[in-house]
């Protein structure tokens, strides 16, 4: 491999791209986990939970936009083929985020009576959502396979991603929170850990066998030596913050990020696992993403406004979010 | 079924749907900046109930425009890809310039200003309100900039059959680029401005008197006499533009079949285009030779110049003829609103009541100039360089009619209860008046806490 702009710029957009949707995975993860816990929380406890993710849902949207919009500006021969291929369920998530995204808004607004429909509408789409975006990996790591194995594949990556999600909320409710809701959702998510660690778990066994180029590039020697980080410290951390889910909430809160934390950094992981099965491919199988960038050039001015602006981006992030930081109390307009 | 006809219709609505929010975000941020301005300059409470009142607005219409937004970020791929993939080096640098330099900004400082009154001082909120109305201002000039540049493709080359860009600052300030984006600008702000006045008309007919009723209305209705003759001027100008670039959508717009001098202005029509000809015409003898060309025997083109390769006609010359009438009838509204105000320090009831609907007219309005310019633009996708017909992905058509029929349903009933909520917002805002007290708002006021206290 040469190490010039043209080889260099797609593999840079790959990785921001990557990014863009780990970052997205972990922050409106939460967001849609707390719209599918929302089926086992109390009127009172919604309100509370809403007030959790209400400042922020909008920005963690957001990196669903760049994460498609570097997609579709620095790979649009990928993204037309992973889209077309994706149709239907691309549309379900995005009937599932339109729902998720109004409803949020409409439940505030709208007469007291009706604000319970506009509850089960958050749900559902947040639901759909999760679903939908998980059915999405598992088809797409599969080649993009819409038959019956690829079919039967997805549906068990939406599982495993709407518990993870649901997971990453309770966290989540867990740091904003206190009292009563606070041990519910300790609650929650260990039954959310145990639901996504068994997915998590199917997934792994039957990615390598649904897929021969994933089986050949995880088990050859010496990558299995290199790569046996990823599976191991995952599930030693899993184990690690299942134990914990007995302990918490420690006294004076402390540490309440701590689930949070531990659960990005398994997705981290597992995405990293991810990124590697793919790698060259932006379309598995078909297309590298050499073959599917965009102009050098074009890359290149892109590649310069990211490089300028993404510091900033993160940087206003963190400041909103510290506007926003410690328990969640009654989310006003005044 | 036939997928592109299907993805047309789609996209059409998607897009019809979308519009109509940032078409109100993008004013309404600056007036809520206004509102805020002058609470800070006069600490009158009245001025943040206004803010307080519009800023709900505001989130709701934000959150159904971003999530709009996000289907038509998917729709490129889903129904157009052969879009990005003849002119992706263009289209995407401007679109990843918009996320990145409009979106985030936006959606990172939404948050600040709808919760964060109380948590920041007043001036780091004041902060948040410039740079959430400069965002939305900010997404609108790449959007315009790329839409622009499929109407009037500039600076670029074919190469492989895929154009490359050779003349960044041409692409973004191509030669119809400066007057779509006031256009637009102006669109909004006059959408925003009829939207105030027309549900503080609302409050008005439901016994509200009170200061930030007074308040929004007068802003609202001086807003819209104000912008009503600089728009109609900016949309002359506009118009003549297109003439100068897209002279087959002028033709369609009039409904001029054959390119030559003495061209009347019609006032209706129903144009028949296997005929090629107007049936039932109302027209001003000269009038389009004398606007379009200022002399009546302007020579003005004709569809003939342009065999198999205009828009389809009875939608641009509709289009065009229901956007002029609604601005007309704004102009009217206004002005006669704006009389009573100044002198009378009143509002006649019955042009109270007609105020009432006259807030979607900026939505009617922007809709028919928006199919006026868009299909206008047919058959091409981008001007000269790609057509409709060669940009449409492979789906099957019975997966597109599904999902249609689905998008459709779900935007009717959204648009049910968007007009609902902003109708009871509106009632309540009226029956509250100005006696609720905002307490959080005037403590906050009084003694700034600093952020994270």
């Amino acid at each position: 491999m040469t190490y010039d702009w043209p080889t260099l710029l797609p593999l840079i957009f790959a990785g921001l791209m990557g990014l863009a949707i780990l970052i997205y995975v972990v922050l409106d993860g939460f967001d849609l986990g707390i719209g599918i816990l929302f089926a086992a929380a109390e009127d009172a406890e919604q309100d509370t939970m809403i007030a959790a993710i209400g400042p922020f849902w909008d920005a963690n949207e957001t990196w669903l936009v760049l994460a498609v919009g570097l997609l579709l500006v620095a790979f649009p021969l990928a993204h037309g083929i992973i889209l077309t291929a994706l149709y239907i369920p691309v549309f379900v998530l995005l009937v599932g985020l339109i729902l998720r995204g109004v409803a949020f808004d409409f439940r505030a607004k709208v007469p007291s009576g009706k604000k319970h429909r506009w509850n089960r509408i958050f749900f559902l789409g947040s639901l759909i959502a999760s679903l939908a975006q998980g059915y999405m990996l598992g088809v797409y790591v599969l080649g993009l396979d819409v038959g019956p194995g690829g079919m039967a594949f997805g549906a068990l990556v939406a599982f495993c991603l709407a518990a993870a999600y649901a997971a990453m909320g309770a966290a989540w409710v867990i740091y904003k929170t206190e009292g009563e809701l606070q041990k519910k959702a300790v609650r929650w998510l260990r039954t959310a850990l145990v639901l996504t660690a068994l997915g998590m778990a199917a997934v792994s066994l039957a990615t390598p066998f649904a897929s021969p180029r994933i089986f050949a590039k995880w088990f050859v020697w010496p990558e299995m030596l290199y790569l046996s980080p990823l599976p191991i410290l995952s599930a030693l951390l899993f184990l690690w913050l299942w134990r914990q889910t007995f302990h918490l909430p420690k006294p004076d809160d402390r540490h309440s990020l701590t689930p949070f934390l531990t659960l990005a950094a398994i997705f981290a992981l597992g995405f990293a696992g991810l990124a590697w099965s793919f790698y060259p491919f932006v379309v598995p199988d078909k297309l590298t993403i050499w073959q599917a960038a965009s102009a050098p050039e074009s890359l290149a001015i892109i590649l310069v406004g990211t490089v300028v602006v993404l510091p900033v981006i993160i940087f206003y992030s963190f400041y909103a979010y510290r506007v926003f930081g410690g328990k969640a109390t009654d989310l006003t307009y005044d | 079924m036939d997928p592109l006809i299907l993805s047309r219709i789609q996209f059409g609505a998607n897009i019809s749907f979308h519009i109509l929010f940032p078409t109100i975000t993008i004013a309404l941020g600056w007036v809520l900046l206004f509102f805020k301005l002058r609470y800070n300059a006069t600490n009158d409470s009245a001025w943040m109930r206004a803010y307080f009142t519009w800023v709900k607005v505001f989130a709701l219409s934000f959150a159904m425009g971003v999530v709009s937004g996000v289907t038509m970020s998917f729709q490129f791929g889903t129904n157009w890809p052969g879009y990005m993939e003849k002119v992706g080096n263009i289209a995407g640098p401007l679109l990843a310039y918009e996320i990145l330099t409009a979106f985030f900004l936006e959606a990172a400082f939404l948050g600040i200003m709808l919760f964060g009154f109380r948590r920041v001082s007043n001036r780091v909120h004041t902060l948040a309100t410039v740079l959430v109305a400069g965002g939305t201002t900010l997404s609108a000039f790449w959007i315009i900039a790329l839409n622009s540049w499929m109407q009037t493709p500039a600076g670029f080359e074919i190469r492989d059959g895929v154009a490359h860009a050779v003349d960044w600052w041409a692409i973004v300030f191509n030669p119809s680029m400066p007057y779509r984006l006031v256009h637009m600008l102006l669109a909004s702000g006059l959408t925003v401005s009829f939207l105030i006045a027309g549900l503080s008309a609302l409050r008005y007919l439901h016994g509200d008197r009170s200061e930030s009723m007074w308040k929004a209305l007068r802003t609202g209705v001086f807003t819209a006499a104000i912008l009503i003759p600089v728009q109609i001027f900016a949309g002359d100008q506009h118009g003549l533009n297109t003439l100068e670039h897209q002279p087959q959508k002028v033709a369609a717009m009039e409904a001029n079949w054959n390119t030559g001098p003495n061209v009347p202005l019609i006032l209706f029509a129903i144009p028949d285009e296997a005929a090629k000809e107007n049936k039932f015409e109302l027209a001003v003898p000269d009038g389009a030779s004398l606007i379009l060309r200022h002399s009546a025997s302007g020579v003005v083109p004709g569809l003939n110049d342009y065999p198999g390769n205009h828009p389809p006609v009875f939608p641009v010359f509709w289009g065009f003829r229901i956007m002029v009438g609604t601005g007309l009838l704004m102009l009217a509204v206004s002005w006669s609103a704006a009389f009573f105000l100044k002198r009378r320090h009143s509002l006649p009831k019955p042009l109270a009541m007609l105020m009432v609907p006259m807030a979607l007219s900026g939505w009617l309005a922007t809709l028919a100039g928006w199919y006026t310019t868009e299909i206008g633009r047919q058959p091409w996708l981008v001007t000269g360089v790609l057509k409709t017909a060669d940009a449409v992905g492979p789906v099957a058509g019975s997966h597109v009619a599904l999902t249609l029929a689905i998008y459709l349903i779900l935007y009717a009933l959204l648009l049910i209860a968007y007009l609902g909520v902003l109708v009871h917002l509106a009632l309540k805002a009226a029956k509250d008046g100005d006696t609720s007290p905002l307490p959080g708002v005037m403590k906050a006021a009084l003694s700034q806490p600093a952020a994270g206290e």
